[in-house]
């Protein structure tokens, strides 16, 4: 078949180029340390997330923020139209130190973003969305709910305070 | 403005003659040749053009809604305008427009008139009362008296609700396309009877591999839709797998994009090069291309899922590889349909690296639409590239960013193809000369200009992680840092350029609708529908390129090693655990 010079040169052109985006991917994970959200929160009926029986369930907790010896672990339940904690008192972190998150949700999908930032997950109600995150800087992150979940969606919002070591008070083990 | 361009001067030779009534002769249309498939295409196109006009609409309140610009609906009213732009856009205009594409160019190139009406008859009516059922109930949502609504977008995630018959509705339009694809194949097993030994001609095969490719993902949809959803708001079983259910749309979420992409390949590949009055640069890579995509669009859903919780990373890694490979067959496409305008412009005496380029046919709408639509989708092929990076998704993930990409891709690469071949179609499929040609002529260039404004400032709003699907992006403890520009500035621009959009589309529609009801039967046409013949022909391809079966099968294979764990994963704990109730919007 005959194929053109400069067809074939394209070609070529175009699995270098293929390639190379897989490259920067593969740095980013091994470089910088991106981590996906995977599997490794595990599964949890929502019923149980929504009677509130938070101690049936083995991999989630009471919605709060825990200190605990490998870091800081942040329980949150994204619910119409609500993360809690979150909306209606800020979820407070120390800086310079993994916190990892584990939401989930009672009733539809919902969307955890800090807005402006890559972390960004789905929350799907079954699913424990698990994810580490080391904030440098003091700062002030909104929290966006970016999966439409009904009437009041464009109300679900809320804030991640990252505040110094010294200042953080985390719950009880 | 290049110098008046006549329509395939240099294949007019080839062109037949009807006589008329009063004894003076006319170009032979393609009406005059199957009347019966240019009236299933009519109807298609017709139903097409009503969607695509409602769904424009929503499409202006929306911008002016979310940009704050004007307000005329409450915002919990959004979600229902929000569903009927998706639907309407996405499923109908896209369905039908390119089943009626699609009836023409199959019908046209195998020379061979549908097989059988009773069936065409059949598949055009479920899509029809499908669509019916799923856009009564979307409406129905605007109005309080009537006690159903389908608020749900077109991803309709359980475990928000819709109404049963909006389910319902929607499996009935992806099964009726499933006829729409019978009836093809049925033309191809009827032309190879008599031609037992011929390459398949390429716009059929175009036809054929995509319908393949349209078979293997719309499965999953229509298991997701049938098997669980139309019996859970039913209330036969009382709960499903939200994660199952999702994983399900995107295994159909990522092809269907191709399956609206495809058709207007169809027409890059076998139309744009005459127009630009040349021919296509090589018939063996099309059907390359054409392969490609069947074999890799459906293993990759999964990288629409890149921030959801339990699925396992590696599954993700398989399908962005997947991906990025599958830019190959677009990039050819971009290198095919490049090299083809130039011989064009170069046959008509253009010369230089890029002088060329002036010496294209502009002021025919049917050409600079087609040419605009497909620098918008490049465009749009270099944000998706950011989209497929497992680690860049992150990033802009559910942020305006995206429907910023898929304005560039379905909505003008698609839409503005579509709109742009109608321009050259619909006198061919009608008899009648297209009408208002002068609206025409500036169509494509209100709707890119629109389409720019809107779009890079979408993408902007994306990167400062302004969220998608939202009536209000506007929060009390949430501000969004520009990193190029500024909010307000983006805002301003996105409502400019969908209030463009909307003049672009009403454009189109008076065009059309001019054409229809002005227009005189049995005119001289300007345009023909001879396709020259490309510059590299399938002769010397290997046969093997033709072997839809072989292809069918290595797609299906890929399919299976890329989703057979991952869904085993989520069967094992239990069909419909971890399980949710309908929950009403």
């Amino acid at each position: 078949m005959h194929v053109h010079r400069f067809e074939r040169l394209w070609f070529a052109a175009s699995l270098v180029l293929i390639v190379a985006f897989l490259g920067t991917i593969v740095y980013g994970a091994v470089g910088p340390g991106v981590a996906m959200v995977d599997d490794s929160g595990g599964t949890v009926e929502p019923s149980v997330i929504a009677n509130g029986d938070y101690e049936a369930a083995d991999n989630f907790r009471e919605p709060g923020v825990y200190d605990t010896e490998s870091g800081v672990d942040v329980y949150v339940v994204a619910r119409q139209y609500l993360f809690q904690p979150g909306t209606t008192e800020p979820i407070r972190v120390p800086a310079g130190e993994p916190v990892t998150f584990h939401v989930t949700s009672p009733d539809v999908t919902h969307g955890f973003n800090l807005a402006g930032t890559n972390v960004n997950s789905m929350v799907i109600p079954g699913q424990v969305a698990e994810f580490t995150v080391t904030f440098e800087e003091t700062d002030e992150h909104g929290i966006v709910c970016h999966e439409y979940c009904g009437s009041g969606h464009h109300t679900m919002e809320g804030k991640v305070v990252v505040v110094e070591q010294s200042q953080f008070e985390g719950g009880e083990n | 403005m290049a110098t008046e361009h006549t329509d395939g001067t240099a294949f007019e030779s080839d062109e037949e003659y009807v006589e008329v009534d009063d004894g003076t002769r006319r170009r032979r249309a393609f009406v005059d040749q199957f009347p019966d498939a240019a009236r299933t295409a009519r109807i298609c196109l017709g139903i097409a053009f009503a969607a695509f006009g409602v769904g424009a609409l929503f499409g202006l309140i929306q911008a002016l809604h979310r940009t704050n610009a004007l307000r005329i609906i409450p915002s919990s009213d959004y979600y229902t305008i929000l569903t009927g732009h998706g639907v309407l856009l996405a499923l109908v205009f896209t369905t039908f427009g390119i089943a009626g594409l699609f009836h023409w160019a199959n019908t046209r190139s195998l020379g061979v008139a549908p097989t059988s009406r009773r069936l065409t008859q059949g598949w055009l009516w479920t899509m029809s009362i499908g669509t019916a059922l799923a856009a009564g109930t979307i409406l129905a949502g605007l109005v309080e008296e009537i006690p159903a609504s389908a608020d749900v977008l077109y991803t309709f995630y359980p475990p928000l609700a819709a109404h049963p018959l909006f389910y319902i509705g929607t499996a009935l339009l992806i099964i009726g396309s499933w006829g729409a694809g019978l009836d093809w194949f049925l033309q191809y097993r009827e032309w190879r009877q008599s031609n037992p030994d011929s390459r398949i001609p390429l716009q059929s095969f175009m036809v054929l591999t995509t319908m393949l490719m349209w078979y293997l993902c719309s499965t999953g949809v229509a298991i997701e839709v049938v098997v669980f959803l139309i019996p859970w708001s039913l209330g036969l079983i009382s709960q499903v797998d939200p994660l199952l259910t999702r994983t399900l749309f995107w295994y159909f979420g990522h092809p269907v994009v191709y399956f609206w992409l495809l058709p207007a390949y169809v027409v890059w590949y076998t139309v744009l090069p005459k127009l630009a009055g040349g021919r296509l640069f090589s018939d063996p890579l099309a059907r390359v291309t054409f392969i490609l995509f069947l074999l890799l669009s459906t293993p990759v859903g999964f990288h629409h899922q890149y921030t959801d919780p339990g699925i396992a990373s590696g599954y993700k890694l398989v399908a962005m590889t997947n991906t990025f490979f599958l830019l190959l067959p677009s990039l050819l496409t971009l290198f095919t349909v490049v090299a083809s305008m130039e011989h064009g412009a170069r046959q008509g005496g253009a010369t230089g690296r890029l002088a060329w380029l002036k010496d294209l046919p502009w002021e025919r709408p049917e050409f600079s639409g087609i040419a605009l639509a497909g620098i918008m989708f490049a465009a749009g092929g270099f944000s998706g590239m950011i989209n497929a990076g497992m680690n860049i998704n992150y990033l802009i993930h559910n942020t305006i960013w995206v429907p910023g990409h898929f304005h560039l891709t379905v909505g003008t690469a698609y839409a503005l193809t579509l709109m742009a071949v109608s321009y050259w179609l619909i006198p061919q499929i009608t008899g009648k000369r297209l009408q208002f040609r002068g609206l025409a002529a500036i169509q494509p260039f209100v709707w890119f200009v629109g389409m720019v404004l809107m779009s890079n400032a979408m993408h902007r709003g994306g990167l400062a992680g302004i969220p998608r699907r939202t009536a209000e992006p506007q929060y009390e403890q949430v501000s969004f840092d520009a990193v190029v520009g500024t909010v307000g500035e983006m805002r301003v621009q996105i409502a400019i350029g969908g209030t463009l959009l909307f003049v672009g589309a009403l454009l189109f529609l008076i065009v059309m609708a001019g054409t229809w009801l002005l227009g005189k039967p049995d005119s001289q046409l300007r345009v023909n529908g001879s396709l020259p013949e490309p510059l590299s022909g399938p002769e010397e391809s290997p046969q093997v390129l033709d072997n839809l079966k072989l292809w069918t099968a290595i797609a299906v294979a890929l399919v299976l090693l890329a989703y057979g764990v991952p869904i085993y994963d989520m069967l094992a704990d239990g069909i419909l655990a971890p399980g949710s109730p309908l929950i009403p919007v």
